[in-house]
Protein backbone atom coordinates (compact mmCIF):
# COMPACT_ATOMS: atom_id res chain seq x y z
CA UNK A 1 0.00 0.00 0.00
CA UNK A 2 1.32 3.66 -0.76
CA UNK A 3 0.73 6.54 1.83
CA UNK A 4 -0.08 9.82 -0.17
CA UNK A 5 0.51 13.14 1.58
CA UNK A 6 -0.28 16.02 -0.24
CA UNK A 7 0.20 19.55 0.91
CA UNK A 8 -2.08 21.31 -1.28
CA UNK A 9 -4.94 21.05 -2.82
CA UNK A 10 -3.08 21.28 -6.14
CA UNK A 11 -0.81 18.25 -5.19
CA UNK A 12 -4.02 16.65 -3.91
CA UNK A 13 -5.73 16.69 -7.29
CA UNK A 14 -2.35 15.54 -8.85
CA UNK A 15 -1.76 12.62 -6.55
CA UNK A 16 -5.78 11.51 -7.57
CA UNK A 17 -5.21 12.09 -11.00
CA UNK A 18 -2.13 9.76 -11.29
CA UNK A 19 -4.07 7.21 -8.96
CA UNK A 20 -7.52 7.33 -9.40
CA UNK A 21 -7.66 4.05 -7.62
CA UNK A 22 -6.52 6.17 -4.47
CA UNK A 23 -8.88 5.57 -1.30
CA UNK A 24 -8.73 9.29 0.39
CA UNK A 25 -8.87 9.98 3.82
CA UNK A 26 -9.70 12.74 6.04
CA UNK A 27 -11.06 12.10 9.57
CA UNK A 28 -10.40 8.17 9.19
CA UNK A 29 -13.83 7.59 11.15
CA UNK A 30 -15.13 5.14 8.26
CA UNK A 31 -11.84 4.49 5.86
CA UNK A 32 -9.86 2.89 9.03
CA UNK A 33 -12.77 0.22 9.81
CA UNK A 34 -12.66 -0.67 6.87
CA UNK A 35 -8.49 -1.34 6.78
CA UNK A 36 -8.75 -2.58 10.88
CA UNK A 37 -11.06 -5.04 9.45
CA UNK A 38 -9.81 -6.05 6.60
CA UNK A 39 -12.65 -4.85 4.25
CA UNK A 40 -10.69 -3.25 2.11
CA UNK A 41 -7.09 -2.42 0.49
CA UNK A 42 -6.26 -0.27 -1.47
CA UNK A 43 -3.48 0.10 -3.36
CA UNK A 44 -2.94 3.84 -2.73
CA UNK A 45 -4.59 5.85 0.66
CA UNK A 46 -4.54 9.71 -0.07
CA UNK A 47 -4.77 11.87 3.39
CA UNK A 48 -6.10 15.20 2.95
CA UNK A 49 -5.43 15.88 6.47
CA UNK A 50 -2.80 18.20 5.36
CA UNK A 51 -4.92 19.63 2.96
CA UNK A 52 -5.55 23.78 4.95
CA UNK A 53 -7.89 24.65 1.93
CA UNK A 54 -10.23 21.83 3.09
CA UNK A 55 -10.82 22.71 6.46
CA UNK A 56 -11.99 26.76 6.38
CA UNK A 57 -15.39 27.91 5.46
CA UNK A 58 -16.32 31.45 3.14
CA UNK A 59 -19.21 33.21 2.35
CA UNK A 60 -19.74 33.21 -1.06
CA UNK A 61 -22.31 35.49 -1.99
CA UNK A 62 -25.46 34.47 -0.58
CA UNK A 63 -24.13 31.20 0.86
CA UNK A 64 -21.59 29.37 2.55
CA UNK A 65 -19.11 27.38 1.01
CA UNK A 66 -17.45 24.68 3.72
CA UNK A 67 -14.87 22.53 2.60
CA UNK A 68 -14.82 19.02 2.83
CA UNK A 69 -12.26 19.02 5.96
CA UNK A 70 -14.56 20.59 8.70
CA UNK A 71 -15.03 18.50 11.09
CA UNK A 72 -18.36 17.74 12.70
CA UNK A 73 -17.51 19.64 15.98
CA UNK A 74 -17.02 22.51 14.05
CA UNK A 75 -19.81 22.58 12.17
CA UNK A 76 -21.27 22.26 15.61
CA UNK A 77 -19.87 24.80 17.64
CA UNK A 78 -18.67 27.52 14.20
CA UNK A 79 -21.79 26.85 11.63
CA UNK A 80 -24.77 25.92 13.62
CA UNK A 81 -26.10 29.37 13.54
CA UNK A 82 -26.41 29.62 10.02
CA UNK A 83 -26.87 25.54 9.27
CA UNK A 84 -29.36 24.62 12.09
CA UNK A 85 -30.50 21.47 10.45
CA UNK A 86 -27.17 19.97 10.06
CA UNK A 87 -25.30 20.78 13.28
CA UNK A 88 -28.97 19.22 14.62
CA UNK A 89 -27.45 16.28 12.19
CA UNK A 90 -23.91 16.35 13.71
CA UNK A 91 -24.77 16.37 17.03
CA UNK A 92 -26.13 12.53 16.25
CA UNK A 93 -23.14 11.20 14.45
CA UNK A 94 -21.19 8.94 16.85
CA UNK A 95 -19.41 10.35 20.17
CA UNK A 96 -17.63 13.17 20.56
CA UNK A 97 -14.26 11.87 19.50
CA UNK A 98 -15.78 10.81 16.10
CA UNK A 99 -17.38 14.11 16.10
CA UNK A 100 -13.89 15.43 16.34
CA UNK A 101 -12.76 13.88 12.93
CA UNK A 102 -14.92 12.86 11.27
CA UNK A 103 -16.16 15.37 8.65
CA UNK A 104 -19.27 16.35 5.47
CA UNK A 105 -17.00 15.46 3.09
CA UNK A 106 -16.33 12.34 4.20
CA UNK A 107 -19.79 11.37 5.07
CA UNK A 108 -20.24 12.55 0.93
CA UNK A 109 -17.51 10.48 -0.14
CA UNK A 110 -18.81 7.10 1.77
CA UNK A 111 -22.47 7.62 0.62
CA UNK A 112 -23.78 5.46 2.68
CA UNK A 113 -27.82 5.71 2.71
CA UNK A 114 -27.47 5.80 6.41
CA UNK A 115 -25.51 8.82 6.30
CA UNK A 116 -26.48 11.57 9.27
CA UNK A 117 -25.67 14.57 6.76
CA UNK A 118 -27.30 13.66 3.74
CA UNK A 119 -31.28 14.56 5.20
CA UNK A 120 -29.99 18.36 6.27
CA UNK A 121 -27.64 18.72 3.01
CA UNK A 122 -30.67 17.70 0.71
CA UNK A 123 -33.60 19.81 2.56
CA UNK A 124 -30.87 22.61 2.27
CA UNK A 125 -30.87 22.56 -1.60
CA UNK A 126 -27.21 21.92 -1.00
CA UNK A 127 -25.02 21.49 -4.07
CA UNK A 128 -21.39 19.85 -3.95
CA UNK A 129 -18.23 21.05 -5.20
CA UNK A 130 -15.97 18.72 -6.42
CA UNK A 131 -12.55 18.87 -8.53
CA UNK A 132 -10.08 17.00 -10.74
CA UNK A 133 -7.57 18.08 -13.45
CA UNK A 134 -10.38 18.20 -15.80
CA UNK A 135 -12.31 21.13 -13.86
CA UNK A 136 -14.98 21.54 -11.13
CA UNK A 137 -18.44 20.27 -11.28
CA UNK A 138 -20.78 21.33 -8.93
CA UNK A 139 -23.45 18.53 -8.22
CA UNK A 140 -26.74 19.28 -6.55
CA UNK A 141 -26.78 16.78 -3.38
CA UNK A 142 -30.21 15.75 -5.36
CA UNK A 143 -27.68 14.44 -8.01
CA UNK A 144 -25.07 13.25 -5.81
CA UNK A 145 -26.37 10.04 -4.57
CA UNK A 146 -26.84 7.46 -7.37
CA UNK A 147 -27.16 4.29 -5.32
CA UNK A 148 -25.99 2.28 -2.32
CA UNK A 149 -22.67 4.05 -1.33
CA UNK A 150 -22.80 5.11 -4.86
CA UNK A 151 -22.05 8.93 -5.57
CA UNK A 152 -21.84 10.94 -8.91
CA UNK A 153 -18.11 10.79 -8.03
CA UNK A 154 -15.86 10.01 -10.80
CA UNK A 155 -12.60 8.18 -10.15
CA UNK A 156 -10.37 11.30 -10.48
CA UNK A 157 -12.42 13.76 -8.18
CA UNK A 158 -12.28 14.96 -5.17
CA UNK A 159 -15.14 16.67 -2.82
CA UNK A 160 -13.78 20.30 -2.58
CA UNK A 161 -16.22 21.93 -0.54
CA UNK A 162 -20.46 21.74 -0.04
CA UNK A 163 -22.58 25.18 -0.40
CA UNK A 164 -25.57 25.96 1.30
CA UNK A 165 -27.17 28.88 2.37
CA UNK A 166 -27.79 30.27 5.34
CA UNK A 167 -31.34 28.80 7.09
CA UNK A 168 -33.91 31.06 5.52
CA UNK A 169 -36.39 29.42 8.13
CA UNK A 170 -37.04 26.92 10.78
CA UNK A 171 -34.62 23.52 9.93
CA UNK A 172 -34.79 20.31 11.98
CA UNK A 173 -33.48 17.45 12.14
CA UNK A 174 -34.57 13.99 13.68
CA UNK A 175 -33.45 10.30 13.80
CA UNK A 176 -34.85 6.76 15.15
CA UNK A 177 -31.94 4.81 16.94
CA UNK A 178 -31.80 2.51 19.47
CA UNK A 179 -30.11 4.78 22.01
CA UNK A 180 -28.55 8.39 22.26
CA UNK A 181 -25.18 8.28 21.09
CA UNK A 182 -23.41 5.81 18.70
CA UNK A 183 -25.79 4.69 16.68
CA UNK A 184 -26.81 4.57 12.79
CA UNK A 185 -30.30 5.34 11.81
CA UNK A 186 -32.53 3.18 11.48
CA UNK A 187 -33.91 6.07 9.58
CA UNK A 188 -33.75 10.11 9.95
CA UNK A 189 -35.62 13.09 8.18
CA UNK A 190 -34.81 16.31 7.51
CA UNK A 191 -36.97 19.59 7.25
CA UNK A 192 -35.74 22.91 5.74
CA UNK A 193 -38.33 25.89 5.81
CA UNK A 194 -38.66 28.63 3.24
CA UNK A 195 -40.79 31.03 4.91
CA UNK A 196 -40.24 34.09 1.83
CA UNK A 197 -40.35 31.39 -1.33
CA UNK A 198 -43.44 29.27 0.52
CA UNK A 199 -41.82 26.06 0.09
CA UNK A 200 -40.30 23.67 2.57
CA UNK A 201 -37.83 20.89 1.57
CA UNK A 202 -37.28 18.02 3.06
CA UNK A 203 -34.93 14.81 3.20
CA UNK A 204 -34.87 11.31 4.03
CA UNK A 205 -31.99 9.44 5.39
CA UNK A 206 -31.85 5.42 6.13
CA UNK A 207 -34.67 4.03 4.30
CA UNK A 208 -34.22 3.73 0.53
CA UNK A 209 -30.99 3.10 -1.57
CA UNK A 210 -30.13 6.47 -1.50
CA UNK A 211 -30.84 9.92 0.47
CA UNK A 212 -33.45 11.30 -1.06
CA UNK A 213 -36.13 14.31 -1.06
CA UNK A 214 -39.93 13.74 -0.87
CA UNK A 215 -40.75 15.52 -3.67
CA UNK A 216 -44.83 15.53 -4.16
CA UNK A 217 -44.56 15.98 0.30
CA UNK A 218 -42.65 18.97 -1.12
CA UNK A 219 -45.02 19.76 -3.72
CA UNK A 220 -48.06 19.03 -1.38
CA UNK A 221 -47.02 21.52 1.47
CA UNK A 222 -46.54 24.13 -1.50
CA UNK A 223 -50.26 23.68 -2.24
CA UNK A 224 -51.70 23.57 1.10
CA UNK A 225 -50.01 25.22 3.68
CA UNK A 226 -51.27 28.75 4.47
CA UNK A 227 -48.35 30.49 5.86
CA UNK A 228 -50.05 32.87 8.00
CA UNK A 229 -52.27 30.60 10.16
CA UNK A 230 -51.47 27.55 12.88
CA UNK A 231 -50.88 24.12 10.97
CA UNK A 232 -53.57 22.01 10.34
CA UNK A 233 -53.19 18.83 11.82
CA UNK A 234 -54.73 17.03 8.30
CA UNK A 235 -51.95 18.72 6.54
CA UNK A 236 -49.58 17.71 9.11
CA UNK A 237 -50.94 14.13 8.86
CA UNK A 238 -51.01 14.08 5.19
CA UNK A 239 -47.16 15.49 4.87
CA UNK A 240 -45.96 12.59 7.30
CA UNK A 241 -48.27 10.02 4.74
CA UNK A 242 -46.20 11.07 1.54
CA UNK A 243 -43.11 11.32 3.53
CA UNK A 244 -43.60 7.83 4.09
CA UNK A 245 -44.77 7.02 0.62
CA UNK A 246 -41.74 8.52 -0.79
CA UNK A 247 -39.15 5.96 0.69
CA UNK A 248 -38.26 2.79 -0.58
CA UNK A 249 -36.52 0.69 2.68
CA UNK A 250 -36.01 -2.66 3.56
CA UNK A 251 -35.72 -4.98 6.31
CA UNK A 252 -32.71 -5.35 8.07
CA UNK A 253 -30.74 -5.66 11.29
CA UNK A 254 -31.74 -1.83 12.58
CA UNK A 255 -35.18 -2.55 11.35
CA UNK A 256 -38.17 -3.47 8.79
CA UNK A 257 -39.59 -1.16 6.43
CA UNK A 258 -43.06 -1.21 7.72
CA UNK A 259 -41.08 0.63 11.03
CA UNK A 260 -39.34 2.75 8.69
CA UNK A 261 -41.98 3.58 6.53
CA UNK A 262 -44.64 4.27 10.07
CA UNK A 263 -41.31 6.45 11.98
CA UNK A 264 -40.69 8.57 8.64
CA UNK A 265 -44.58 9.67 8.67
CA UNK A 266 -44.03 10.65 12.61
CA UNK A 267 -41.20 11.92 12.44
CA UNK A 268 -42.16 14.53 9.79
CA UNK A 269 -45.30 15.22 11.42
CA UNK A 270 -43.11 16.13 14.35
CA UNK A 271 -40.64 18.49 12.32
CA UNK A 272 -43.36 19.94 10.58
CA UNK A 273 -45.24 20.94 13.98
CA UNK A 274 -41.73 22.03 15.76
CA UNK A 275 -40.98 23.96 12.60
CA UNK A 276 -43.98 25.49 12.23
CA UNK A 277 -44.19 26.52 16.15
CA UNK A 278 -40.80 28.76 15.24
CA UNK A 279 -42.51 29.81 12.05
CA UNK A 280 -45.19 31.38 13.54
CA UNK A 281 -43.54 32.53 16.99
CA UNK A 282 -41.34 34.64 14.65
CA UNK A 283 -37.50 33.05 15.72
CA UNK A 284 -36.72 31.96 11.52
CA UNK A 285 -34.78 29.64 13.67
CA UNK A 286 -34.48 25.97 15.25
CA UNK A 287 -34.40 26.58 18.86
CA UNK A 288 -34.58 22.68 19.90
CA UNK A 289 -31.91 19.85 19.72
CA UNK A 290 -32.23 16.89 17.80
CA UNK A 291 -34.43 14.04 19.03
CA UNK B 1 7.02 3.38 5.95
CA UNK B 2 8.89 5.63 8.63
CA UNK B 3 6.54 7.72 10.80
CA UNK B 4 7.44 9.94 13.82
CA UNK B 5 5.60 12.30 15.91
CA UNK B 6 5.87 13.70 19.53
CA UNK B 7 4.45 11.47 22.22
CA UNK B 8 4.12 12.37 26.08
CA UNK B 9 6.83 15.34 25.03
CA UNK B 10 9.04 13.14 23.61
CA UNK B 11 10.41 12.25 19.73
CA UNK B 12 8.95 8.97 18.77
CA UNK B 13 9.71 7.19 15.47
CA UNK B 14 8.50 4.12 14.35
CA UNK B 15 10.12 1.92 11.42
CA UNK B 16 8.21 -0.48 8.98
CA UNK B 17 4.69 0.83 9.62
CA UNK B 18 2.03 -0.27 7.17
CA UNK B 19 0.23 2.08 5.14
CA UNK B 20 -3.05 1.59 6.44
CA UNK B 21 -1.66 1.12 10.28
CA UNK B 22 -3.46 2.67 12.89
CA UNK B 23 -2.32 5.47 15.38
CA UNK B 24 -3.27 2.68 18.19
CA UNK B 25 -1.72 -0.27 16.76
CA UNK B 26 2.11 1.97 16.79
CA UNK B 27 1.53 3.23 20.36
CA UNK B 28 0.59 -0.06 22.16
CA UNK B 29 3.08 -2.53 19.68
CA UNK B 30 5.98 -0.09 18.08
CA UNK B 31 6.56 2.45 21.01
CA UNK B 32 5.72 0.22 24.33
CA UNK B 33 2.31 2.42 25.10
CA UNK B 34 0.00 -0.13 26.06
CA UNK B 35 -2.08 2.04 28.05
CA UNK B 36 -4.73 3.07 25.30
CA UNK B 37 -6.64 -0.09 24.82
CA UNK B 38 -7.54 -1.95 21.85
CA UNK B 39 -11.06 -3.38 22.06
CA UNK B 40 -13.34 -2.71 18.92
CA UNK B 41 -11.29 -1.09 16.06
CA UNK B 42 -14.22 0.58 14.92
CA UNK B 43 -14.51 3.51 17.06
CA UNK B 44 -17.37 2.49 19.56
CA UNK B 45 -15.95 2.02 22.61
CA UNK B 46 -13.57 4.47 22.90
CA UNK B 47 -10.92 2.67 25.22
CA UNK B 48 -8.06 3.90 22.66
CA UNK B 49 -8.76 7.84 23.01
CA UNK B 50 -5.86 9.71 23.05
CA UNK B 51 -5.59 13.49 22.29
CA UNK B 52 -4.12 14.39 19.08
CA UNK B 53 -2.84 17.49 18.95
CA UNK B 54 -4.79 18.51 22.14
CA UNK B 55 -7.98 16.77 20.71
CA UNK B 56 -9.42 13.96 21.88
CA UNK B 57 -9.90 11.27 19.27
CA UNK B 58 -10.07 7.27 18.83
CA UNK B 59 -6.97 6.38 18.08
CA UNK B 60 -7.90 3.01 16.01
CA UNK B 61 -9.41 5.26 13.42
CA UNK B 62 -6.22 7.42 13.08
CA UNK B 63 -4.00 5.93 10.16
CA UNK B 64 -0.84 6.50 11.70
CA UNK B 65 0.69 8.37 8.90
CA UNK B 66 -1.50 10.84 9.87
CA UNK B 67 -0.10 11.39 13.02
CA UNK B 68 3.28 12.45 11.32
CA UNK B 69 5.07 15.49 12.95
CA UNK B 70 1.50 16.03 15.07
CA UNK B 71 1.87 15.59 19.29
CA UNK B 72 0.23 12.81 21.16
CA UNK B 73 -0.53 12.46 24.36
CA UNK B 74 -2.28 8.95 25.79
CA UNK B 75 -3.32 8.40 29.54
CA UNK B 76 0.37 7.91 30.31
CA UNK B 77 1.12 11.43 29.70
CA UNK B 78 -1.61 12.53 32.00
CA UNK B 79 0.12 12.33 35.38
CA UNK B 80 3.24 14.10 36.17
CA UNK B 81 5.84 12.19 37.24
CA UNK B 82 4.86 10.14 40.37
CA UNK B 83 1.76 12.77 40.84
CA UNK B 84 -1.40 11.34 39.25
CA UNK B 85 -3.48 14.10 37.34
CA UNK B 86 -6.56 15.37 39.12
CA UNK B 87 -8.85 12.87 37.29
CA UNK B 88 -6.72 10.02 37.81
CA UNK B 89 -7.09 10.38 41.82
CA UNK B 90 -10.59 10.87 41.53
CA UNK B 91 -10.74 7.66 39.52
CA UNK B 92 -9.04 5.92 42.52
CA UNK B 93 -11.41 7.79 45.22
CA UNK B 94 -14.56 7.43 43.81
CA UNK B 95 -14.13 3.38 43.05
CA UNK B 96 -14.57 4.36 39.57
CA UNK B 97 -11.71 1.47 38.61
CA UNK B 98 -13.22 -2.04 38.18
CA UNK B 99 -11.16 -4.41 35.62
CA UNK B 100 -9.64 -1.09 34.08
CA UNK B 101 -10.28 -2.21 30.57
CA UNK B 102 -12.03 1.47 29.59
CA UNK B 103 -10.54 3.96 32.29
CA UNK B 104 -7.72 4.94 29.77
CA UNK B 105 -9.85 6.29 27.39
CA UNK B 106 -12.24 7.51 30.22
CA UNK B 107 -10.04 9.18 31.71
CA UNK B 108 -8.30 11.17 28.70
CA UNK B 109 -12.22 12.10 27.36
CA UNK B 110 -13.17 12.82 31.01
CA UNK B 111 -9.34 15.56 31.08
CA UNK B 112 -10.64 17.08 28.41
CA UNK B 113 -13.90 17.70 29.29
CA UNK B 114 -12.36 19.34 32.86
CA UNK B 115 -10.44 21.32 31.01
CA UNK B 116 -12.67 22.81 28.71
CA UNK B 117 -15.46 23.09 31.16
CA UNK B 118 -14.74 23.28 34.85
CA UNK B 119 -18.21 23.04 36.27
CA UNK B 120 -19.76 20.41 34.03
CA UNK B 121 -23.72 19.63 34.38
CA UNK B 122 -24.25 15.92 34.55
CA UNK B 123 -25.69 16.56 31.51
CA UNK B 124 -22.36 18.03 29.75
CA UNK B 125 -20.36 15.07 31.69
CA UNK B 126 -23.31 11.88 30.04
CA UNK B 127 -22.77 13.88 26.66
CA UNK B 128 -18.42 14.07 26.72
CA UNK B 129 -18.25 10.47 27.58
CA UNK B 130 -21.45 9.45 25.57
CA UNK B 131 -18.60 7.13 23.17
CA UNK B 132 -16.85 5.36 25.96
CA UNK B 133 -18.81 2.27 26.92
CA UNK B 134 -17.83 0.97 30.33
CA UNK B 135 -18.89 -2.84 31.14
CA UNK B 136 -18.53 -3.40 35.18
CA UNK B 137 -19.22 -0.44 37.15
CA UNK B 138 -22.68 1.08 35.34
CA UNK B 139 -20.91 4.90 35.47
CA UNK B 140 -22.08 6.17 38.21
CA UNK B 141 -18.69 6.18 40.05
CA UNK B 142 -17.42 7.04 36.91
CA UNK B 143 -19.99 10.41 37.14
CA UNK B 144 -18.99 11.09 40.63
CA UNK B 145 -15.42 10.85 39.54
CA UNK B 146 -15.57 13.81 36.75
CA UNK B 147 -17.57 15.48 39.14
CA UNK B 148 -14.96 15.39 42.12
CA UNK B 149 -12.23 16.03 39.43
CA UNK B 150 -14.38 18.96 38.48
CA UNK B 151 -15.18 20.16 41.86
CA UNK B 152 -11.21 20.12 43.29
CA UNK B 153 -10.09 21.60 39.99
CA UNK B 154 -12.33 24.52 40.71
CA UNK B 155 -11.18 24.59 43.99
CA UNK B 156 -7.42 25.49 43.01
Amino acid sequence: MEFLQPATWEEALDAKAEHPGAVPIQGGTDVMVELNFDMRRPAVLLDLGRVTELTGWDPAGDRLRVGAGVPYATVIDALGDRLPGLAQAARTVGSPQIRNRGTVGGNLGAASPAGDSHPPLLAGDAVIEVESRRGIRMIAATDFYRGVKRSALEPDELIRAFWMAPAAGPQYFSKIGTRNAMVIAVCSFAIALYPEERRVGTGIGSAAPTPLRATAAEEFLARELDWDAPLDEAVAREFGALVAAAAAPIDDVRGTAGYRRHALSVMARRTLTWAWRDHLGGTGRSGRGAA
Amino acid sequence: MRVSFIVNGASETADDVWEGESLLYVLRERMGLPGSKNACEQGECGSCTVYLDGTPVCACLVAAGQAEGRQVRTVEGLAEGDRLAPIQEAFVEAGAVQCGFCTPGLLVQAHDLIERRPDPSDAEIREALAGNLCRCTGYEKILDAVRLAARRKAAI
